[in-house]
């Protein structure tokens, strides 16, 4: 095929990728949609202070306009498109990830730097020495508020509690109506609340800034109110936050400015905080309790998962591999329906039927499927055996098949018993063929959130942790609960680290897999 | 005489140690399937039974209904019915664009040699050992940006838990495929190539109708584990009407749990069908090393 097209004379066709013209035309048209598209968003994430993401889209749209204009990265372009969403959707994810478990991300540092000094910036306060005015009170279906205020020089303006300023000369200009009094009769949807309900609505007022930083004000009087002043300024030379009513310096502290007596301002932002995660789940004895419990579980949840499942599977595949066996097909479409249900239907119905008041297990004997540490965690296993056997079995089968009968006879003649031959030359050669899927069933059920969180939510909770916890949780459900609150607040950081600790365990025990199966070799060798 | 009766004698308990052989595996097939459907037989029989029940007294109950069934597609507090068909809907376009994306790449790792060819195939691998729900954090972090811009991607959109799916659909997928691909004979593209075909043609027209099988395979295998996805849906929609059944079933197991036991037998039992059915299409191809990736339970 490259023959071919190096045969062809060479054009403006070939700097353009090659091909008839009408596909180069196509792909032109597609990589200027693509690009403007990328260019577009990417500019829209930098405003809304989403650097690294906007970095990673124009990067991929690079390599799109490359892939796609270049002749010689023609076997790329059909794989550009899968390429594009694995880096956008998967390695980014991952490498951020990666970069959140060096930071402080959480509650409390949970919006971008830039975004939390401009909301902190935005907060106003009313000095003593205030501009005064006198208000009348305005509404809109909404429930947001407005003022029309006049000050003791003439100066007259409307604000409203959602931050917007109208001067009456702007006003005017929209066309406007004013009334007898002077006052706008209606602006937008802000109509004039009369002076018999302005004491009603006084309290609703009175916590409200009308107005922005720069022409604000707040209520002082039932009649009077002053203008404001903004309350903290950064200082970029200290990075540090100036009151501007107390003159005390709120200086950054981990991403949180802090005044010299220990008071914060709100928001903070995430910063680096280097290993801190990391010795946090280490040596804080409070976080390592129930992590170590955590931990301990997990194996044990995938390592028990794995040899009950297995020890089943192949039982059942030893007793019905009989070729004289009747039925056979039906016997195994009826027995592997727990593998074709979904796993979270069985583990509702599980769950339902060990319930200690409707559950037909539970109703009957409740040693504490839910609330007993050890009974919780049996359960867990009853339903993972029932989810899993007809895999193993399935996969089980498939590999007796496969061992050539004449070992066995072999094994006969030699005099080996029904058992020695199992031990020596089933249990073996089975292990070989479906050895790489046992352990990639230990990984799948090591980050098995499905059946954990729908079991008990990972419940009975471990008493007196720092962090949400349960008895049943795996890893990836406490990161789960660290992440998206179990109602102590969130420490996407410290989820993080955890996660880290998942894909260094996960990824080793599969690239082992890998190793051992060849699979990794393949690449080089197929054709 | 007495020759014949010991051979007759012999022949007669060989009969009998082979149905003694038989006899057993039978009883230990029934009990099998005594343990794997006891669960399924019990939903049957509470999604007919009018009352919420506590035990199971007969298979069908007295006064047994479909009310249930009804109940559950009409009921307005849970919209099952549209759980299902979002289920459906964001299965189905994941499935079709993981099986479009993936049988690009694989046609291209199959039939073209280039620089980055082994890199590549080994990074799509590997990367497949960090799953990406780790990275759930992230991903709900990136689709709250993207929907800031483009609402109908981001947060509490099926688009965007569709983007999210695809973000690991290459993988094993291409593996699976590129290995599929790798069986059908050369000399067909080259045929096509000698004729004059591009190598669009050839996908298309000569490769695209010999993998459908696999193709075929490859659209239920994501269908079935995207329908099953709880942690993912559950982080990313967040509105009731917008939940796939798996985060929607879920909200049964609150404090009414035991009111509504039946009605959720009903619902379970609907929400299985669609699985139910792909399974037994590609039950054979499971059995067979075809599906070495696809773990499940």
């Amino acid at each position: 095929m490259a023959t071919i097209s190096l045969a062809r004379k060479p054009g403006w066709g070939e700097l353009l990728g090659g091909g008839p013209l009408a596909s180069i035309v196509l792909r032109l048209v597609f990589v200027a949609a693509f690009d403007a598209f990328a260019i577009f968003t990417g500019w829209q994430l930098l405003r809304g202070a989403v650097a690294p993401l906007a970095v990673v889209l124009w990067l991929v749209a690079l390599a799109v306009t490359i892939v796609f204009l270049r002749r010689d990265a023609m076997p790329l372009r059909w794989i550009m498109p899968g390429l594009a969403f694995m880096v956008m959707m998967h390695i980014y994810p991952v490498l951020f990830t990666i970069y959140t478990a060096f930071t402080n991300y959480g509650d409390g540092h949970l919006i971008e730097r830039t975004t939390a000094i401009r909301q902190i910036e935005s907060q106003v306060y009313l000095p003593p020495d205030a501009k005064t005015y006198t208000w009348l009170p305005y509404e809109a279906p909404d429930g947001s508020y407005a003022l029309w205020l006049t000050s003791a020089e003439g100066d007259q303006y409307f604000a409203t509690s959602t931050g917007e300023v109208y001067t009456r000369q702007e006003l005017e200009a929209q066309g406007v109506e004013f009334d007898a009094e002077g006052k706008p009769v209606a602006v937008g949807a802000y109509t004039s609340i009369p002076a018999n309900r302005r004491f009603a609505v006084l309290p609703m007022l009175q916590p409200l800034t009308f107005g922005n930083v720069e022409q604000g004000v707040k209520i002082t009087s039932p009649t009077r109110a002053g203008q404001v002043r903004q309350k903290y300024v950064y200082d970029p030379r200290q990075d540090a936050m100036i009151d501007q009513e107390t003159g005390v310096v709120y200086a950054n502290v981990r991403g949180t400015f802090t005044s010299p007596d220990g008071q914060t301002l709100i928001p903070g932002f995430p910063v680096v905080i280097g290993v801190d995660n990391f010795r946090r789940l280490l040596t804080s004895p409070a976080l390592r309790g129930p992590l170590v419990t955590i931990f301990t579980w997990t194996v044990v949840f995938a390592a028990m998962t794995v040899l009950t499942t297995f020890v089943l599977g192949l039982l059942l595949a030893l007793a019905l591999n009989e070729p004289d066996l009747p039925l056979r097909r039906t016997i195994r479409v009826l027995m592997i329906v727990p593998y074709a249900l979904p796993a979270f239907i069985s583990v509702l119905i599980w769950r339902g039927m060990f319930n200690p008041v409707i559950g037909i297990i539970g109703s009957q004997w409740d040693p504490g499927w839910f609330s007993s540490p050890i009974f919780a965690k049996v359960g867990i296993l009853i339903v993972n055996l029932w989810l899993g056997y007809p895999y193993m079995f399935l996969i089980t089968t498939g590999a007796l098949q496969s061992i050539p009968s004449d070992l066995y006879e072999a094994a006969k003649v030699d005099g080996a018993s029904g058992f020695q031959q199992f031990w020596r030359i089933t249990l073996p050669l089975l292990l070989v063929a479906v050895g790489p899927l046992l352990v990639g069933s230990f990984a799948f059920n090591f980050n098995n959130f499905t059946i954990i969180q729908l079991y008990n939510n990972g419940g009975p909770p471990i008493p007196g942790t720092p962090t949400p916890a349960g008895y049943t949780d795996i890893l990836i459900s406490y990161t789960y609960k660290l992440a998206f609150g179990g109602g102590r607040g969130a420490d996407l950081g410290l989820a993080a680290a955890i996660s880290i600790v998942i894909f260094l365990i996960v990824g080793a025990i599969t690239i082992a897999n890998f190793r051992y199966t060849g699979m990794l070799e393949e690449v080089s060798e197929s054709v | 005489m007495s020759e014949r009766a010991t051979t007759s004698k012999k022949v007669g308990s060989l009969q009998a140690q082979r149905r003694f052989n038989i006899a057993w595996r039978l009883v230990v097939a029934v009990l099998a399937i005594g343990f794997s459907l006891f669960p399924v037989v019990l939903i049957l029989s509470t999604s007919i039974n009018p009352i919420s029940q506590v035990t199971v007294t007969q298979l069908i109950p007295d006064n047994a209904t479909l009310n249930n069934f009804r109940r559950m597609l009409t009921d307005e507090q849970f919209p099952f019915a549209r759980w299902v068909w979002n289920s459906i809907k964001v299965s189905g376009l994941t499935s079709l664009l993981v099986v479009a994306l993936t049988s690009l790449a694989a046609f291209s790792f199959s039939r073209f040699r280039f620089r980055l060819r082994k890199p590549l195939l080994r990074a799509v691998l590997l990367i497949q050992v960090f799953p990406n729900i780790l990275a759930v954090t992230a991903l709900f972090l990136i689709l709250l940006n993207i929907g800031r811009i483009y609402p109908g991607f981001g947060l509490n959109s099926h688009f965007g838990l569709i983007l999210v799916y695809l973000g690991g659909a290459m993988g094993f997928n291409t593996w699976l495929m590129k290995g599929f691909f790798d069986t059908i004979p050369r000399e067909l593209d080259e045929a096509a190539y000698i004729d004059g075909a591009s190598s669009w043609y050839t996908f298309t027209r000569v490769i695209f109708p010999l993998v459908r099988p696999i193709l075929a395979v490859i659209f239920i295998l994501t269908f079935i584990g995207t329908y099953a996805d709880y942690l993912l849906a559950r982080v990313i929609l967040t509105d009731k009407n917008m939940y796939t059944v798996a985060v929607g079933l879920s909200l049964f197991i609150g404090e009414q749990y035991s009111q509504r036991w039946n009605l959720f037998a009903a619902g379970a039992l609907m929400a299985a069908l669609p699985t139910l059915i792909l399974f037994y299409l590609i039950q054979n191809q499971l059995q067979s090393g075809l599906t070495v990736g696809a773990v499940k339970g």
